[in-house]
């Protein structure tokens, strides 16, 4: 039977979030986005909050809520700016997830319980110069030594570079490897380790109130205990991770294809032009119902995606396709937003520039829609199916959540 | 010590408002259409901090229907508790004093409560009475638009309050128990916590009637209100014009401006 009804719990935890967006960062985004930096407040209030640990059990630091609450969370995050929703992706989704599905018990402990607080701030080094969709192409090294591995590489357009205590660190144990994946190892590197350099980029086109940037490992010495998974593992690992990064940019975009409708909405019914306000004019009325079917249709994918992930069914097609379609529809929804304030929807006095700018990263960042295309072809054609693997996502178990250990 | 916080559901700030058939209608497109009184949150949060500060309850009480659970479910998100709702159908209609009967009642039947938490108006209402009259009612000290709590001594049963008033601010001195007005200025009430939100969706809130608060029929609700709600007509839209005012320097438009405001009377 089919009930796309929400709980109370996570209609008022997505509430709680919206007014933290809305009273806390809203006001001074503009300014903030201007000068190209982020709001100093916003990780700590963050942590605080309690978001950055929202779908985490509570003996691990978190909230204890499910995975659909991630999702509405992100789409609430995003509606006021998409550097917000940056944060849950890399921070929840492509590391304290990745912890929390193929961390030891002891690494939980260690490492996820301060990120799901808000005390580490934590980040997914996958991408380097010369390696985006060919993660094989990778060149960071993982040397072993004693009990320790020596890191050598170097990391690019990574969300908080600047400002991660924790990196998930993707590098070959064996560079020489046939596959080259299957030599791909997963790291935990801290920031304070010698060694680890970072520095932000800018100049970006959008989600410039964020961080973004790269981190330099030179014989960077991690103990064996800060390897996640077994030596070969990191590329299956840094793939759930994606399963779950993803997630959280198909509901954050979700969340801007509703925000260029609103600001739409608002604007349709205050403009006026021939004598009457726009929102009259069949043309606008169509920008208008394009938008409520995109986010319609966004909405859905990625609750689906929340529901599997809920219950512990592999998702890993389901979430790519709701990432696919959301990032390519807010940056439609945006370019209609756009059109929809004419000149002034060019300027910055108006969010919908920012809404623009900010949703055309998303349509490269974890998997292009192009690779998306692909991914979703492999499936239909029966090429591509998803093995099990030695560590899956926990589903989601109230109980177990929610108890203090 | 026992602090009661009295909340009141009510249309959201950003609700749409439509009078059809003498009756009003409201909805807000972009979220709930009824929330906890913003004024109220100042009051909430102030009784959470007494009782984080001094220990007892922090109790959230409520007269409206059914639905006003909502707003006590914030409360207790936000960290109350305890929250007790006052529904009963002789109570509908009620007028500020009907309502202050009622809810000094409750107060009453709680026992040793010491202070007694109210936003300085409602926003739907906006008379700011029903404070008052319960302080009235209880027999207690009124200390309204209160600003800062500067001292509240448990020992002693005192407590100091900074009043915000038109001409400034007054400081006074009140034996406890009180009943409390606050105005925004007080604190910077907090949101409801991911873990509170669990525990309100969790919670018994328990309903008192008139019968449980021995209310005699004909001191609340419709019968005894003074205030007629039966026929709500909306306001006549105001006429309006635009005049720009044109000249070739801005003292000149100045000039003119002052000119013309002397004209219609308004300075």
């Amino acid at each position: 039977m089919l009930d796309f009804s929400l709980t109370d719990e996570q209609i008022s935890a997505a509430e709680m979030v919206r007014e933290f967006a809305e009273k806390e960062v809203y006001p001074t985004i503009g300014e903030y986005d201007r000068k190209q930096e982020m709001n100093p407040a916003v990780l700590p209030r963050m942590g605080e909050l309690g978001i950055l640990g929202i779908n985490i059990p509570v003996r691990y630091g978190g909230q204890g809520f499910d995975y659909v609450t991630l999702g509405l969370v992100c789409e609430e995050l995003e509606r006021v700016d998409s550097t917000l929703r940056v944060v849950m992706s890399v921070h929840m989704g492509l590391n304290s997830m990745g912890l929390l599905q193929w961390g030891t018990e002891e690494q939980k402990h260690h490492f996820l319980a301060p990120q799901a607080r808000g005390e580490k701030i934590a980040a997914f080094g996958l991408t380097e110069p010369g390696a985006g969709s060919d993660v094989a192409a990778l060149r960071s090294t993982a040397r072993r030594d004693g009990d320790d591995y020596i890191i050598n590489g170097e990391k690019m357009w990574i969300s908080l570079a600047t400002k991660a205590d924790h990196i998930l660190w993707f590098a070959k144990t064996d560079p020489d490897a046939e596959p080259a994946h299957k030599s791909i190892t997963a790291f935990m590197v801290e920031a304070d380790m010698p060694g680890v350099t970072s520095g932000d980029i800018h100049g970006k086109l959008g989600v410039r109130a964020g961080s973004t940037g790269w981190v330099n490992c030179k014989d960077v010495r991690v103990p064996a205990f800060n390897r996640i998974g077994h030596e070969g593992e990191g590329f299956k690992i840094a793939m759930s991770c994606l399963d779950n990064g993803r997630y959280t940019v198909g509901s954050g975009a979700t969340g801007l294809i509703r925000a260029s409708l609103e600001a739409s909405i608002k604007y349709a019914q205050e403009r006026e032009t021939f004598g009457e306000p726009i929102a009259q004019h069949q043309l606008i009325q169509q920008k208008l119902a394009y938008m409520q079917q995109w986010y319609d249709a966004a909405r859905l994918l990625y609750l689906r995606a929340g529901w599997m992930k809920n219950e512990g069914i592999r998702n890993t097609r389901e979430t790519s396709v709701a990432k696919w379609y959301a990032t390519d529809m807010s940056f439609q929804a945006a370019h209609e937003a756009v059109q929809v304030h004419g000149a002034y929807g060019y300027s910055d006095e108006y969010d919908v520039e920012r809404f623009l700018r900010n949703s055309r990263g998303a349509i490269i960042y974890e998997g292009t829609s192009e690779i998306h295309q692909l991914m979703q072809a492999g499936y239909a054609l029966g090429w591509r199916r998803d093995k099990p693997l030695r560590c899956e996502l926990p589903a989601y178990d109230p109980e177990y959540w929610q108890a203090e250990a | 010590m026992k602090v009661v916080v009295c909340t009141k559901q009510t249309p959201s700030t950003t609700a749409v408002f439509s009078v059809e058939n003498g009756h009003v209608n409201w909805e807000d497109p972009g979220g709930k259409p009824n929330v906890v009184n913003p004024w109220d949150e100042y009051a909430i949060e102030q009784a959470i901090q007494i009782q984080e500060e001094h220990g007892g309850d922090a109790i959230a009480l409520s007269m409206g229907t059914e639905e006003s659970k909502e707003a006590l479910k914030t409360c207790l998100a936000m960290g109350c508790t305890e929250a007790i709702l006052i529904a009963d159908e002789a109570f509908q209609g009620s007028d500020t004093l009907g309502t202050a009967r009622v809810l000094a009642a409750a107060i009453a039947k709680m026992e040793d409560v010491q202070i007694a938490l109210f936003g300085k108006q409602a926003i739907d209402g906006d008379t700011g009475q029903t404070p008052v009259q319960v302080a009235v009612k209880l027999g207690w000290t009124p200390l309204t638009f209160v600003s800062g709590i500067k001292e509240l001594n448990p020992d002693e049963g005192t407590i100091t309050v900074e009043r915000l008033l038109p001409g400034g601010k007054e400081t006074v001195i009140a034996k406890l128990p009180v009943v409390i007005s606050v105005v925004k200025e007080l604190n910077d009430p907090r949101y409801p916590s991911f873990m509170g939100i669990r525990k309100a969706n969790r919670a018994t809130i328990p309903t008192w009637t008139a019968a449980d608060l021995a209310i005699e029929s004909g001191t609340a609700g419709a019968s005894a209100s003074k205030v007629d709600w039966s026929n709500v007509s909306e306001l006549p839209p105001r006429d309006t014009e635009v005049e720009i005012i044109e000249a070739d320097t801005v003292q000149e438009q100045a000039r003119i401006l002052v000119d013309r405001l002397f004209e219609e009377k308004v300075i």
